[in-house]
């Protein structure tokens, strides 16, 4: 499968008196392929928008090396920028005008047929409003028209910062469908959100950055699979037996973890070898399954942002991979 | 082309371009109704009313002084002091004279197109500019306050392209306004001369003094927007802008006139800015040294310098040039964040 876009070795360094010199990006990488829904996601402060402006021109990059559709940006931009359509970050539009009259003037400036405008209205639900100043509009109707704007060039590349943010539940439901049909249709959708729930839903493969660095990457099943750590909750038809099970799969090397009812093994690679050293010891399994991990824990372990009671963690405090270092304020990116 | 066309929409749509539209319409219309009211012509009537008035007042202070000086007398036969009330020898020798009660004096102003259009032009360009510097700053401050900007740049990513059609587009709704404006302003005061005033002695060559006159208000109105826009440009906020326009008019129209007194510099409104946008309009503009002067001593002939439109143009020339330079620059460098 061909790229749409690939990002290799990305670097941004801001640099600032009061804050000393800090790496937004540290040599980033990503690929994305054609047709898919990828969800790009980090911590605050991780660094992902400024990957997006970066790679929309908007911030100029200090090292590494960008291509989308098979060019190579910024320098080809200008070419290319007919085939992507971006939000960045929050929605903003000129409080004064229209939904149609922005979409409009953006229309015309990219000589995307006015024709357009009515069908990516429509798209997102605000025919009805269309002609309502932007200042009127909600959050989530602001949101919907950052769509629209970025749908107006028919993309092949559709990057979104933050789709949801703002919606109500029917109007993530929208979105989330909307991602799916534009995928469908052939379109490559890059969505970065902290709704995890919705990004394991609705995404193909995910980038998962901290502190400016790729810390996981590839199909959500993989990177679901590559961090369950083999976990396994076992319950027994005895309950008063749990520890004398444990004290067996200790002794033969199996992590376990004490609840009432069950146990919690770590790292079984074959839950029948369990099955049969308990079989051993006369104690029978009443349930022997694999616990599996969602998105949220996965990113929270990644990035070493999962809350500790009394500790309030900074937006800066995240992991840092390849280094001794786990946590901490090692130069993470203010700049996203 | 496209892009030019966009921007031009854009500008016209804005809401602060139509009510600064709306507010230069009336202050200009104000002025000239305001004229129009004040002027009258002076008809053959008028003029002879005037020089009865004049004459009249002749007669009066005639007859005032011939009293006068008979009272003197009469105090002087009574042995009185008069010198201090009545001045010496009875104010004999301030006999009021015909000449000295001009039927000017008596007659309503007249607007003469000839001799004042010149300053109605500078009133003219003066307001266009203002609208053009307020209008140039909120184009692009606003557009960088609000994300318009960003927005643009992900359809456009040719940063200088974007900020000189911009700047086009802007610089050409200016001329437009300028144009069609300045062309009802001097229809509706040749209108007001003809109907209210004097068009005499208006001949080709003051209709060629007018053009070349309205030329530099062209050229003074397409500066203030463009360097109000590039001001805003670079601070990315329409404020910088006008933050700027009235620092300036403190520190120079103020700070620097102060500090020049104080210091007891030579000819120091040659440091103001006003002095040479007068000297703009009024093709030469002279200063006069007084602090050289010793006026205990009797009369002064000041020291003059005189300020040339050229040096105007040169000095508006190179300092709006290099803020343009500025904001592109940059526009180039600087990330958008």
């Amino acid at each position: 499968m061909s790229a749409v876009l690939e990002i290799e070795g990305l670097r941004k360094t801001y640099k600032s008196r009061r804050r000393g010199v800090r790496n937004a990006l540290d040599g980033f990488d990503m690929r994305v392929e054609t047709g898919q829904v990828h969800g790009f996601l980090g911590p605050n402060g991780s660094g992902k928008t400024t990957t997006l402006r970066t790679l929309l021109g908007l911030i100029r990059p200090d090292g590494g090396r960008m291509a989308i559709l098979g060019h190579e940006v910024p320098a080809a931009l200008p070419t290319v920028a007919g085939q992507i359509g971006a939000i960045v970050e929050s929605p903003q539009f000129f409080p004064h005008f229209t939904a149609r009259d922005t979409l409009s003037l953006l229309a015309n400036a990219g000589q995307v047929p006015a024709t357009r405008v009515d069908e990516v209205l429509e798209l997102v639900g605000l025919r009805d409003r269309a002609g309502d100043r932007v200042k009127t509009y909600s959050l989530g109707m602001k949101q919907r028209l950052a769509v629209a704007s970025a749908l107006l060039k028919n993309p092949k590349l559709l990057i979104l910062d933050e789709p949801a943010n703002g919606l109500d539940p029917g109007g993530i439901r929208e979105m989330r469908s909307l991602m799916r049909d534009l995928a469908e249709s052939g379109m490559t959708v890059v969505v970065s959100s902290h709704i995890l729930g919705e990004i394991q839903l609705i995404c193909d493969s995910v980038t998962i950055i901290s502190l400016g660095r790729r810390v996981a990457f590839g199909p959500v099943d993989e990177v679901l699979a590559a961090h369950s750590h083999g976990t396994v909750r076992v319950r027994l038809d005895a309950a008063e037996d749990l520890a004398a099970a444990a004290e067996v799969l200790s002794r033969n090397g199996v992590p376990v973890a004490r609840h009432p009812d069950h146990l919690l093994l770590n790292g079984v690679e074959k839950p029948a070898m369990v099955n049969r050293l308990l079989a051993e010891h006369h104690l029978y399994a009443s349930e022997l399954a694999p616990v599996s991990v969602d998105l949220e824990s996965v990113f929270l372990e990644l990035t070493n942002t999962a809350p500790v009671p009394g500790q309030h963690r900074q937006v800066d405090e995240s992991v840092r991979i390849g280094g001794a270092e786990q946590s901490g304020r090692a130069g993470g990116g203010w700049g996203a | 082309m496209s892009l030019y066309v966009t921007e031009l929409r854009r500008l016209a749509k804005r809401r602060l371009t139509r009510i600064m539209l709306v507010l230069l319409v009336l202050g200009l219309a104000g002025v000239a109704t305001a004229l129009a009211f004040s002027s009258q012509q002076r008809s053959p009537a008028v003029v002879a009313q005037a020089q009865a008035d004049a004459d009249a007042q002749y007669r009066q202070a005639a007859k005032d002084w011939e009293k006068m000086v008979a009272e003197c007398d009469a105090a002087q036969a009574r042995g009185e002091q008069t010198e201090e009330r009545y001045g010496p020898n009875c104010g004999r020798d301030w006999q009021p004279q015909p000449d000295m009660f001009d039927p000017e004096w008596s007659l309503p102003y007249e607007f003469n197109f000839r001799g004042e259009f010149e300053m109605i032009v500078a009133v003219f360009a003066g307001a266009v500019a203002l609208f053009g510097f307020v209008v140039g700053a909120s184009f692009v401050g606003a557009e960088w306050s609000t994300g318009g900007m960003m927005n643009l740049l992900l359809w456009r990513p040719r940063r200088l392209a974007v900020l000189g059609t911009k700047l086009a587009a802007l610089l050409s709704l200016l001329a437009g306004v300028t144009v069609l404006l300045g062309a009802l302003w001097t229809a509706a005061f040749w209108l007001i001369a003809s109907t209210r005033g004097s068009t005499e002695k208006v001949t080709a060559g003051v209709w060629q003094s007018v053009g070349l006159g309205g030329l530099r208000a062209l050229a003074l109105i397409l500066v203030a927007g463009a360097v109000a826009f590039a001001l805003a440009s670079l601070g990315r906020h329409t404020a910088m802008a006008l933050g700027v326009a009235v620092g300036i008019g403190v520190i120079s129209e103020i700070g620097i006139r102060i500090g020049t007194a104080i210091a007891g510099v030579s000819f120091g409104d040659r440091y103001v800015l006003s002095t040479y946008a007068m000297a703009w309009f009024e093709k030469q503009h002279k200063l006069l040294d007084y602090e050289a002067c010793n006026l205990v001593q009797g009369a002064c002939e000041p020291a003059e310098m005189i300020i040339t439109w050229q040096q105007s143009g040169l000095l508006f020339g190179i300092g709006s040039a290099l803020i343009l330079f500025a904001a592109f620059w940059i526009m180039r460098r600087r990330d958008v964040a």
